[in-house]
């Protein structure tokens, strides 16, 4: 088995395994500061900020022979007796310089700068940078240089550490950046009349180390240091990208991408990046309201003229009651679970349209697809599948249908009466999931009852008009298109007046105390064979459930 | 902490004297002072109609203000470290993207709760610019509390109410703190 030494510890590596010099001194719990490289991205060893002693060790007799200068660690593989020291006063000295010499140019205006508080200018200058600054101060220069609709870069801030062009080059594939001039004159910037418009544009933010890419959409919003940090998972397509939602005071300001090597690696597309814009949209219904009055069917020659009907806004504990009883009298009920639904939330509401009318039909909501899937060039996928929970709904639907009913079979069947009342779920960042002609073909329902986030037509026919919660306020767990099942808790609180689907549904089965989806999930994993996984703990970078099913079918 | 802990330092309460046991002379002594105070002269005056000296406005922490710079505009880059630094929580900024060319960002909404407050100062220690600073001004009123929310322009006509009595304090910005 390799063993490498790092400042004296020995370090083992699992047969076959390439690590550089970074990656193995993390593994000894030692941190070596790096601009340039990154683990998704190629080596160029160009920040000079890894540097550090290397050697090798005599493997017979021991003895160590190191390298008189240093090398970088991001370019040193970590073969077998090698040696590494990264504490030394000549390491400590390098990196003094090179924390010297790249503020030289740099404007330090972190007090405007948007990084200022997760930039590793500033923190590697706090840890390994001189006390004392020998270069003049410059006045600030407000250079700034438009990289396309989403980006912007502040030229000066720029350290060249060229990730930003080394990702559109590797990983989005298009290489719009690039780097002009030479020498202390480089400078990143964008082949004139070819903007920085790839679907993966907002990465190379995340990735700058320094404040000189700026995301247009979060530029100013809010400091760092504010916000707090949820891990949570991109509801923008079936990918399920993980990420982390970023909010403050309720309101969330940023999602980023968070490391899953499963599911998105360290990226993310700009569709699900800058797709939060719904949660806090000024249309967002917010009060549950009841139709108290059905205007008068039109007639054929005042079919324009319709007579709308009335509704009353009621507070949820007098309507709860009122609904339940309502639904109990009805024959057939139907429930359309939206594949915005986490899966213990399509699991509750079948359950409980279940129990009130055992035939109940369950069927599968609208899935949203636009376009195709697109990928790139390493393999990140940004799929035409615009739900996240297509996967966990349907094998909910499955579970208590035997098979699983389309959209399009749930809205015949209410159109030819088989149905009597119906549930629809919402849950979509959009109202286009529904359209009059949907509307018309769901006249005939005596009760209907739609929860969603915004007005559509489906919902202005409404009897019960319940306003639903966005993806950050939902606790659950989705699975992805590749059966990858992940779990996560609620980011912010919903607005005022605003229920999530998951506690409606919790009360209205009469469940005691709050709702607690790990509860749910034990039992759903517990009932059915495809969510059996699911049942221990769930990691951050999720289950995946077709493990349990490839076992269970050998056995 | 523990009572046995090392760091701890016992102390004997001293032992009464005799003339602490007869009680009498500490009376006397105590009298002593309040005749002496009887005849200083008054350090009382009769607020509102007397104002009182304040020491040293450079030091004294009251009513806070926004500077302006040479051309009137606010100094104010909507950094928030003072919102950052402030224990109570009473700075509100909403930053956005300066209208001037040698300037980044600047403060569209910048208001402090004045009842919140607690004029510790420390929002004036943490500005990078010497925007905020606090005044000799301490009479503070007002008829509710969302006038006692200060925003930018009150807090920019507080610097114009006070700037020639009490000059900008930094001595980058002409003023007078050695």
């Amino acid at each position: 088995m390799p063993t490498v030494l790092v400042d004296g510890q020995e370090i083992e590596l699992a047969a076959g395994e390439k690590l550089n010099g970074i990656q193995v001194a993390a593994r000894a719990g030692v941190e070596i500061p790096h601009y340039c490289w990154h683990p998704g991205l190629t080596v160029v060893a160009s920040c000079r900020m890894c540097l550090v002693e290397t050697g090798t060790r005599n493997a017979e007799t021991g003895a160590i022979t190191m390298l008189p200068k240093l090398s970088p660690a991001c370019q040193t593989p970590a073969t077998n007796n090698s040696v590494f020291v990264t504490g030394s006063a000549k390491v400590i000295q390098a990196r003094a310089m090179v924390e010297e010499d790249l503020l030289i140019d740099h404007p330090i205006d972190c007090p405007i700068c948007d990084k200022a508080g997760e930039c590793l200018l500033q923190d590697y200058h706090f840890q390994h940078g001189q006390a004392e600054r020998r270069a003049d101060l410059r006045p600030f220069t407000r250079r700034r240089r438009e990289m396309g609709d989403t980006v912007t870069l502040f030229v000066d801030r720029c350290v060249m550490c060229t990730r930003c062009v080394r990702f559109t080059r590797e990983i989005s594939g298009a290489s719009e950046l690039m780097v002009i001039n030479r020498g202390s004159h480089e400078e990143i910037d964008v082949f004139p009349g070819y903007p920085l418009a790839n679907k993966l544009s907002g990465n190379v933010v995340d990735l700058c180390p320094v404040g000189a890419l700026g995301d247009k959409d979060f530029l100013y919003q809010q400091r760092v240091w504010f916000m707090k940090k949820h891990p949570g998972i991109c509801t923008g397509c079936s990918t399920g990208c993980s990420i982390t939602v970023e909010e403050n005071q309720d309101h969330v300001y940023r999602l980023k991408p968070r490391t899953n090597m499963h599911v998105n690696e360290w990226w993310m597309c700009d569709e699900g990046r800058y797709g939060y814009h719904h949660v806090h949209h000024e249309n967002r219904l917010t009060e549950p309201w009841v139709k108290s009055a059905r205007g008068p069917a039109p007639s054929a020659e005042s079919r324009d003229k319709k007579v709308p009907d009335t509704f009353s806004k009621v507070e949820w504990s007098a309507l709860l009651d009122a609904m339940d009883s309502r639904l109990r009298k009805t024959q057939r009920l139907a429930a359309i679970l939206s594949p915005h639904l986490t899966v213990e939330e399509a699991y509750l509401l079948a359950k409980y349209c279940r129990s009130i009318d055992g035939n109940a039909w369950i069927a599968m909501g609208h899935v949203p697809m636009f376009g195709e899937d697109q990928v790139f060039a390493k393999g990140f996928t940004v799929r035409a599948e615009k739900c996240p929970n297509r996967r966990g709904v349907e094998e909910v639907v499955a579970h208590f249908m035997g098979r699983v009913p389309k959209w399009e079979d749930a809205l015949a069947a209410i159109e030819s009466g088989e149905v009597q009342a119906a549930w629809f779920s919402g849950g979509y960042k959009k109202s286009d999931w529904n359209d009059e002609n949907v509307a018309a073909r769901c006249q005939g329902l005596a009760t209907l009852i739609v929860q969603d986030m915004f007005r559509s037509p489906l919902y202005d026919q409404a009897d019960y008009q319940l306003p639903g919660a966005a993806f950050a306020e939902r606790e659950g767990s989705y699975v992805n298109c590749k059966d990858r099942l992940h779990s996560v808790v609620w980011a912010v609180r919903p607005p005022v007046g605003v229920r999530t689907e998951a506690s409606l549904y919790w009360q209205l089965l009469g469940m005691p105390g709050m709702y607690r989806s790990r509860r749910v999930l034990d039992e759903i994993a517990g009932e059915i064979l495809y969510f059996n996984a699911a049942g221990g703990p769930i990691p951050p970078t999720g289950v995946d459930l077709k493990v349990n099913l490839l076992a269970g079918a050998s056995a | 902490m523990q009572p046995n802990d090392p760091q701890v330092k016992w102390i004997e309460e001293p032992k009464l004297g005799l003339a602490g046991k007869m009680y009498l002379p500490l009376f006397v002594q105590g009298l002593a002072v309040t005749t002496r105070h009887l005849f200083s002269p008054k350090v009382t005056v009769s607020f509102p109609e007397q104002r009182p000296q304040i020491g040293n406005p450079l030091i004294y922490r009251g009513v806070h203000r926004l500077n302006k710079d040479e051309q009137g505009r606010v100094k104010c880059v909507a950094c928030f470290l003072c919102a950052t630094a402030c224990p109570a929580h009473c700075i509100d900024i909403i930053g956005v993207e300066s209208p001037w060319p040698d300037r980044e960002k600047y403060p569209q909404s910048f208001s402090i709760d004045e009842l919140r407050c607690i004029f510790c100062g420390m929002c004036e220690e943490a500005c990078p610019v010497d925007a905020i600073e606090l005044t000799s001004l301490f009479d503070l009123t007002g008829r509710s509390r969302e006038e006692m929310i200060f925003d930018k322009e009150k807090l920019l006509s507080v610097y114009d109410q006070t700037k020639d009595a009490e000059p900008m304090k930094s001595t980058a910005c002409g003023g007078t703190v050695t």
